[in-house]
């Protein structure tokens, strides 16, 4: 069965990117613009990964994944954040909110995808 | 989809989010806190540099980074958003756009604009800011280095930094690359220890996973402790209770086998030792004493199959290995595990709530052109249907009618619907002219505050795209003409920031737009004398005020002295005017000496339909639009008074009125008609004038759907557009101006209409 | 323009009072029967004015009044040639359409310098036919400037 990503991010032109990745890489894949949708988004496709932005606008990367771990069916599932912000801070803010993993922007495809193998069975 | 694809996307999103930044920034500027405009401005940028660097543009990368850099010092409360920066801010957002641009369109930036901000951006970020440096000069000038040595100025810096942000080049062609480590010389054992917390199981990973992780770098044998498991009765279901002891045998090195355990090095206990611990491995009573703890291999192969939810019982269900903990009845444990769980969610927050966006979707413009041409034959068909049906009106069967009310009901809605699709906020477009502004305020080195005012008022798609250039020389004609600079200002004892006012409003079924400046406004006795010194009018003509002002939208009519590189560029007012009456638009001036002026153009909300009084005029068919009439009168005998040779007047309460006779005007007749026979049509022409139309007859009000008579033929003097109405034929609009106009005299033809000042 | 080299032209030939005329049948649009025209205000003689052809405006010309000859006055019988010329779409009005025909381009004989209110240019050639002389008619030097004509 194919594994189902959830990609949130506000960006049109990393969610093209992402899109393209996953689905050649054999994921299916559901997408959202921003926290508020990703937690909607959530809900109804059922998915086995998330991977986050962490600046978007409404709800940012932190406050989903807190939502997300807040969700019972969901709390377990592994999040990767995907963001230029690399240095510790912000790591540390998305890990103390739940993340499971990370990926520096901009991705390369096989990196995105090695993380994504990396955290789902 | 493919990359070029979305890297189209990618510039209409950097379109996008350069809008955002500099509202952002021109909101900043005008005093708001609010941190969400912030956030925006940051986010904005955020996001051109974040594609950027997939599409390795490195420039744009650099640029975006620096200035990312800075916002997020004011972000995070580090660095005050004063003026002076947000005037760096303002023209980095310019760079950034023209950067953009240039990495669209493959041109370059001047480098010494990109440093000289870089370096002016870096030193706020440091919280040093360049002395001056927000001077409207100081951009090009190499001056900033010698007054900040530790910030380098020459170039912008390389893509990496202490971030570690760095450009990759995105490729879909490394998909099916494995991401194989690099081998190393011979292999080497190491033990790893490996506990986790709790946490760890909390933030969505897997013990199991990171050891088919580690199994990726080595050979492995594992060995899963199970000491702290408590009895089951104290067990608590998403505690952590294993731990691992590992031998890795791998050609890698440690840190290959530390990049493993990246995400969980918090929430574990993670030890790596060189050397094998053989003991552990070897002897199987060492590791408790009712447990003969054998080193059973950790069998991998079983994950294949594992399902996502493995993680719902945490760490008890990923110990297959073990067998004390087989005997836990694995089955049983994520009831119980849920049966907790679902406990202790009663008490959790529910997800903060959001007040939700509007739903969006992006149609191809030309799908909905098609749409809206698809609903003005709709419309005609509509007036031709109800037209038969009055002509064989046999009876009239009432339920025919009704039935033809409500189609025409129903047409006029689905219009009104369609026209709503490409109805848009002026926004972008007022948004443009803040940079226009800024652009002719540095080269005049005058100082300018644009305040824009009804950005939100839409309009449809076809007009906006039409009215950013007359927008654009209206402005620059404002800030180059209009406004003084600020030792005048000074001088004059006024604020030597000058105020430019952009405005944008509904009046009865149009879009008025407004330019006001606070300058010296028209120089009349200049305008006069250069009007007369240009053949314009005659030393003795008596002309209002008004009419002055007006001579400035007359061809060739320039009052710089000496042509100007901003607003000259052989662009007059008259080329404005022009423009914009190709749009069924109207413009005029007002002003104050000392004051300022106010340019006033009102246009269509559309150009595609239009609310006209249908009327008889020699036989022919004309539709006069509805917004430019104010009244019309049944003329009475007594009312009309001759005047001058050929000229009538109509006495309407306390006023005269010329009194226009159409047929004449348009060559229909060569006589004059009888006025007491027809129907005035009281106009009000762009100068505020009033004239009296004369028609034969009026036939009723009618929306109509604008045809261009110039697509197949050319512009007609005193014809707006075309339309066709009911009986399938065309009909004429009458351009009510042009025919004001030519009632002053000057005859309608095409090289006088053009001519035509208001 | 193919006006000159060997060639086959297919031309549509209608008849203006008693001369035949033709024009390329590429540039033919389609055809249909007149119908009264809206008078454009202060336009040329030629101009008879627009129709609504399927909802877009058509330009109509007397053709013959464009040539100098006698105007047609509009018929039941009377045509017009729905005709390109560059990327605008004009009427032409006609008596009558007698046929399409194929020629070669060696067949098409210069036209002779006699005619006061016909410009050379505006004529691409003579073509014998049946007894006949046609005149093969450069319609875009006729109206291809609709607007540096009108203005």
């Amino acid at each position: 069965m194919k594994k189902k990503v959830l990609t949130v991010d506000d960006s049109r032109t990393i969610r093209n990117m992402l899109l393209v990745t996953l689905n050649n890489a054999g994921f299916d894949t559901v997408q959202a613009e921003d926290g508020v949708e990703g937690l909607e988004v959530l809900e109804e496709s059922n998915p086995d990964v998330i991977v986050t932005d962490i600046n978007m606008p409404r709800l940012d990367g932190f406050g989903f994944i807190e939502g997300v771990r807040q969700n019972e069916r969901f709390r377990a599932i592994p999040i990767l954040v995907l963001t230029t912000e690399s240095d510790a801070e912000k790591k540390n803010r998305a890990r103390e909110a739940g993340a499971t993993g990370w990926i520096v922007k901009p991705f390369d495809p096989s990196k995105l995808i090695a993380a994504i193998e990396r955290v789902t069975a | 989809m493919d990359m070029n694809e979305i890297k189209e996307i990618f510039f209409q999103e950097c379109e996008e989010q350069l809008a955002e930044l500099e509202s952002g920034l021109l909101r900043l500027n005008d005093g708001d806190t609010d941190p969400e405009t912030v956030n925006a401005v940051f986010r904005a940028v955020h996001s051109i540099k974040g594609g950027a660097g997939a599409f390795g543009l490195d420039d744009l990368v650099s640029f975006a980074h620096v200035f990312e850099t800075t916002l997020d010092c004011v972000r995070s409360n580090k660095l005050e958003a004063s003026p002076d920066l947000l005037k760096v801010m303002l023209r980095s957002a310019d760079v950034l756009s023209d950067l953009t641009a240039a990495s669209r369109d493959g041109g370059t930036v001047e480098a010494s604009r990109t440093s000289g901000l870089v370096a002016e951006l870096e030193a706020y970020a440091k919280g040093q800011p360049l002395p001056g440096a927000a001077a409207p000069a100081a951009p090009a000038a190499p001056a900033p280095q010698s007054e900040a040595p530790e910030s380098p100025v020459e170039e912008a810096p390389a893509p990496t930094d202490d971030s570690g942000f760095q450009p990759v080049p995105f490729s879909f062609d490394g998909i099916d690359d494995d991401d194989e480590l690099a081998i190393g010389g011979g292999a080497s054992v190491f033990t790893v220890r490996f506990k986790p917390r709790s946490d760890l199981y909390a933030k969505g990973n897997e013990a199991v996973l990171i050891l088919r992780e580690l199994s990726k770098v080595g050979e492995l044998q594992v060995r899963c402790e199970t000491d702290d498991l408590p009895s089951l009765d104290l067990l608590d279901p998403e505690g952590a209770y294993f731990s691992w002891l590992i031998r890795v045998e791998t050609e890698s090195d440690e840190e290959a086998i530390r990049q493993v355990f990246e995400f969980v090095e918090w929430d574990s206990a993670v030890e790596i030792t060189a050397g094998a611990d053989e003991e552990a491995f070897t002897a199987p009573d060492a590791m408790g004493e009712d447990q003969p703890m054998a080193a059973v291999p950790f069998d991998l192969s079983l994950l294949e199959d594992a399902p996502v939810v493995a993680a719902e019982a945490a760490a008890p269900e990923s110990v297959p290995a073990t067998q004390e903990p087989a005997q836990l009845a694995p089955a049983n444990m994520p009831r119980a595990a849920k049966a907790i769980a679902a406990e202790a969610e009663k008490k959790e927050a529910a997800v903060p709530a959001v007040p939700a966006a509007p739903q969006t979707i992006r149609v191809d413009l030309d799908r909905v052109d098609r749409l809206i041409n698809l609903v003005g034959e709709l419309v005609i068909n509509q007036a031709m249907l109800a037209q038969s049906v009055v002509e064989n009106e046999s009876g009239g069967s009432s339920a025919v009618n009704l039935g033809l009310e409500e189609l025409q009901q129903l047409t006029r809605e689905i219009q009104d619907s369609v026209m709503a699709i490409r109805a848009q906020p002026v926004k972008p477009v007022f948004q443009r002219m803040g940079r226009i502004v800024r652009e002719i305020a540095d080269m005049t080195g005058k100082s300018v505050k644009l305040v824009t005012e009804g950005e939100n008022t839409e309009v449809d798609k076809t007009v906006i795209d039409k009215i950013a250039e007359p927008l654009t020389h209206m402005i620059r004609n404002a800030v180059d003409h209009g406004l003084e600079g600020p030792e005048k200002r000074t001088e004059l004892g006024k604020n030597p920031e000058g105020v430019l006012k952009l405005s944008a409003k509904h009046r009865s079924g149009r879009i008025v737009i407004e330019i006001a400046d606070d300058g010296a406004g028209i120089n009349r006795e200049r305008v006069k004398a250069k009007a007369i010194e240009n053949g314009l009018i005659t030393p003795e003509a008596n002309l209002s005020d008004e009419d002055i002002d007006n001579l400035i939208f007359h061809p060739g009519f320039s009052t710089a002295d000496k042509i100007s590189d901003i607003s000259g560029r052989g662009v007059g007012m008259d080329v404005v005017k022009r423009s914009i009456q190709a749009l069924g638009g109207r413009i005029s001036i007002t002003s104050k000496p000392g004051k300022g002026s106010v340019f006033t153009m009102s246009l269509p909300l559309t150009l595609a339909v239009l609310d006209g009084m249908v009327v008889t005029v020699a036989e022919q068919t004309l539709v006069v639009p509805l917004t430019a009439i104010v009244e019309t009168l049944q003329p009475e005998k007594s009312d009309i008074h001759s005047f001058g040779p050929s000229q009538r007047l109509i006495a309407i309460r306390d006023t005269f009125c010329p009194l226009v006779d159409v047929g004449n005007i348009l060559n229909f007749r060569a006589d004059l008609a009888n006025p007491v026979d027809g129907v005035a049509l009281l106009v009000e022409s762009e100068g505020g004038g009033q004239r009296a139309l004369m028609v034969d007859a009026i036939q009723g009000q009618r929306q109509v759907v604008i045809k261009s008579l110039e697509a197949n033929y050319t512009n007609v003097p005193g014809i707006a557009a075309a339309t066709i109405l009911g009986d399938g034929r065309v009909a004429l609009i009458l351009d009510v101006d042009a025919v004001v106009t030519a009632s002053r005299g000057q005859p309608l033809s095409p090289d006088m209409m053009l001519a035509a000042t208001g | 323009m193919r006006t000159s080299g060997t060639g086959m032209l297919e031309l549509m030939a209608f008849s203006l009072g008693d001369q035949e005329f033709c024009i390329e049948v590429v540039s033919v649009r389609e055809i249909r029967s007149w119908t009264p025209a809206t008078v454009l205000p202060h336009s040329p003689d030629h101009v008879c004015g627009v129709i609504n052809l399927r909802g877009a405006v058509l330009p109509v010309m007397d053709l013959a009044r464009r040539l100098g000859l006698a105007a047609a006055e509009p018929s039941q019988e009377s045509v017009i040639i729905v005709t390109h010329i560059g990327n605008q779409i004009v009427g032409l009005l006609v008596d009558s359409v007698s046929g399409i025909f194929t020629v070669s381009t060696d067949d098409i004989h210069a036209a002779p310098d006699v005619s006061k209110t016909m410009n050379k240019h505006e004529i691409r050639g003579m073509i014998p036919r049946d007894e006949l002389m046609v005149c093969f008619l450069q319609i875009e030097a006729l109206f291809g400037t609709i607007e540096s004509e009108a203005a």
